[in-house]
């Protein structure tokens, strides 16, 4: 509770303790005076000015200001209606009831505010760095770049950078939301927003600040709010008709059944008054963007940013998913996926082309490179020819060996064993002899299975892949992910018109979402009701273009994201469902003569702070 | 340029909405936004006359809301 809050609620405690008394005193004559007026009046004024001056005060203010009905406004009038009619202890404790409502009520959205915050709270405060052999701590905003910083055991990394020195496991959790430790030494990049584990870390920096990670999805996730969503754009507007409305609507009330009746017009002031109190939007205005605000919370926790409530909103109606395959689907980066030798083991096949390919730094070598595992004695090879368009021909150990394509086979006439398998395929002689086959491939990330099946368990009616690859790779990978369709062999400007053909399939307020992994295809996340991206920490296009970033590249995260989107727009349904309700029923009671002022009070005040605690919820999905 | 102020004691989301509402008709402001969650404002503006409307927009804040204070 702040400083505010607790002057509050002295004044609440006091103000309550005096009327009590009175009260008592009035019940049982204990004083043996009159509580009529005008000392019953001044003596209810007491607490009723220390717990509603303030109260006055605004409202006398805001008229000044221009503004005429607000919430102030509407108290100081019920109030001052029912100490006109005598009812001075109901006068005091309306008041009384309401600032304990207000304070209930702004106490509820500080805690849900700083509960998001904390989540938020991933920006480093300081960074080490060594001047004249001395560590000293500076502002993370002063250092520069190729400055050499000291990440201590259990310190957030200020800045990101590459790591000269040290080694140590670092905690990505509060980008990702997994807490799987990543090991790291000299040479590897670390990302600002990370915590250093057990290791001294010296890190070169290599982005100021301002353009460091940490920077960039603090910017991001406190833009979010900027970007309303239809409901919360309905919300403001229906406000800005609704109070006007509800106005006049109280005028009349007090102005009409008297005329036409010529009845009491205290009654019917009262009712008025009552109306007026009921009607106030503040359960709306305040429980409609916490609930989309902590639904972008509850998708931060989890590793995915969300860059509006729009997308949020757009995620709940999502039917149909276009995947990007390579590096959305499958890792990206190519992997040996399988060896056929030739009258060899395949120990003694993948020896052989790493040789041959040992003086090449193409990615298919260097997967094969990776896939060997061992150093290679570059010494044994000798005499290396690359064939453009073809493969290499190489000297080893005094034999000749080609390593490469069909073609490259069949310009030197070797008969082979032609391999049916999906992916880059090379082919290996020795001394004019098939030796055998290596497949290359693009390999399926183990998570995509589910998120593909998880999809559909949260409605997702069709899931489509995009690919540039060959037809036969593209549809063997989406047999296997049990994808329901699958554009091949398209080149990048191609992906857009299949986006917008899909598009064009979609009915009303069906949406669709398109991942990528940022490569290329901005302009297709872009025309997609929401771009996916895969965030591969820390690469800036795609973190640009999205609407929402996978910050671990997890596919499985798109299914997570929908389902708290989902249970968000429910949230925000029954709060709007609930606090209109409530509100309709309590109105018309009210214009009946038939709820009093401390109901009044609770349909205004209670109804806001239970719509902020189910708010609330939506932070805390799982 | 584009500004961003931490707004002391914004808390009402109704009064975050007017603030806005009423930033944004004051001559020179090319965009603004109250974000009361983050109890942030955004305020976007030429930069040769960014202290000129800068004013303005705390002596509009006054009034819409004179308990809320903006920290500069």
């Amino acid at each position: 509770m702040n400083k505010k809050q607790k002057r509050t609620l002295l004044r609440i405690i006091l103000s309550f303790v005096i009327l009590a008394a009175l009260m008592v005193m009035e019940k049982t004559g204990a004083a043996g005076i009159s509580w009529d007026f005008p000392v019953g009046f001044l003596l209810f004024l007491v607490p009723y000015l220390l717990i509603g001056w303030d109260v006055i005060w605004k409202a006398a203010r805001n008229i000044s200001h221009g503004q005429i009905f607000d919430e102030n406004f509407l108290m100081m009038i019920a109030t001052f209606g029912a100490f006109g009619v005598g009812e001075y202890s109901e006068g005091v404790a309306v008041m009384l009831f309401y600032q304990v409502g207000e304070l209930f009520q702004s106490y509820a959205v500080n805690r849900s505010r700083q509960s998001i915050s904390e989540l938020m709270d991933i920006c480093p405060e300081y960074a080490n760095i060594e001047q004249d052999g001395q560590v000293v701590q500076v502002d993370p905003d002063d250092v520069s770049v190729g400055d050499v910083i000291l990440v201590k055991p259990g310190e957030r990394i200020p800045l990101d950078g590459i790591v000269t020195e040290g080694s140590s496991m670092v905690d990505t959790s509060a980008l990702t939301g997994e807490s799987v430790p990543r090991g790291v030494q000299a040479g590897a990049e670390v990302i600002s927003g990370c915590v250093n584990g057990s290791g001294l870390l010296h890190v070169r920096v290599t982005k100021e600040f301002e353009d460091s990670t940490v920077s960039k999805i603090l910017e991001l996730v406190e833009n979010a709010s900027e970007k309303k969503a239809k409901t919360e754009n309905f919300i403001t507007k229906f406000a800005r008709y609704y109070t006007p409305a509800v106005v006049i609507g109280a005028l009349l009330l007090a102005l009409l059944p008297p005329l036409i009746t010529g009845g009491n017009w205290g009654e019917w002031i009262e009712r008025a008054c009552i109306f007026l109190v009921i009607s106030c939007p503040c359960a709306l205005v305040i429980s409609v963007p916490l609930s989309f605000f902590g639904g972008i919370g509850a998708a931060s926790r989890i590793g995915v940013l969300v860059k509006g409530s729009n997308y949020l909103e757009a995620m709940s109606e999502m039917r149909t998913i276009v995947f990007d395959k390579t590096g959305t689907l499958t890792r990206g980066d190519f992997r040996v996926s399988g060896l056929y030798p030739a009258g060899r083991t395949e120990e003694e096949l993948l020896e052989l082309a790493a040789l041959a390919e040992s003086y090449s730094d193409h990615p298919i070598s260097r997967s094969i490179a990776a896939a060997f595992g061992k150093n290679v004695d570059t010494g044994r090879v000798q005499n290396v020819e690359e064939i453009s368009g073809h493969g290499i021909k190489a000297e080893v150990d005094g034999k000749t060996v080609l390593a490469g394509n069909e073609k490259l086979m069949g310009k030197f006439g070797i008969s082979i064993v032609r391999a049916e398998q999906a992916g880059t395929i090379v082919y290996l002689a020795e001394n004019g002899r098939f030796a055998g086959t290596v497949v290359i491939s693009d390999t399926v990330k183990p998570e995509a299975r589910d998120a593909v099946a998880q999809l559909r368990d949260a409605g997702v009616r069709r899931e489509v892949m995009l690919t540039g690859d060959k037809r036969s790779v593209g549809e063997a990978v989406a047999a296997e992910l049990g994808l329901d369709q699958v554009y091949a062999e398209l080149l990048p400007e191609d992906k857009v018109d299949r986006v917008e053909d899909l598009l064009k399939m979609q009915s009303g307020k069906d949406k669709l979402a398109f991942a990528g992994d940022g490569i290329n295809d901005a302009p297709v996340l872009s025309r997609a009701d929401i771009g996916i991206a895969m965030g591969s920490m820390g690469s800036d296009a795609a973190i640009e273009a999205a609407d929402i970033v996978l910050m671990d590249d997890d596919p499985r995260k798109i299914a997570a994201t929908m389902r708290i989107a989902r249970k968000t727009l429910r949230i925000v349904k029954q709060n709007i469902i609930f606090a209109l309700g409530v509100k309709a029923a309590f109105l018309i009671l009210g214009a009946f003569g038939m709820a009093n002022m401390w109901e009044a009070v609770f349909a205004d005040v209670g109804v806001s702070v239970i719509a902020i605690i189910n708010a609330m919820r939506a932070l805390r999905t799982k | 340029m584009k500004k961003k102020f931490k707004l002391a004691d914004l808390d009402c989301a109704n009064c975050a909405q007017k603030m806005e509402d009423a930033i944004k008709k004051i001559e020179g402001v090319e965009n603004a936004s109250v974000s009361f969650m983050m109890q942030k404002l955004t305020v976007e503006a030429a930069e040769d006359r960014f202290d000129e409307v800068m004013k303005q927009v705390v002596e509009v804040c006054r009034k819409v809301e004179p308990d809320c204070r903006i920290q500069m």
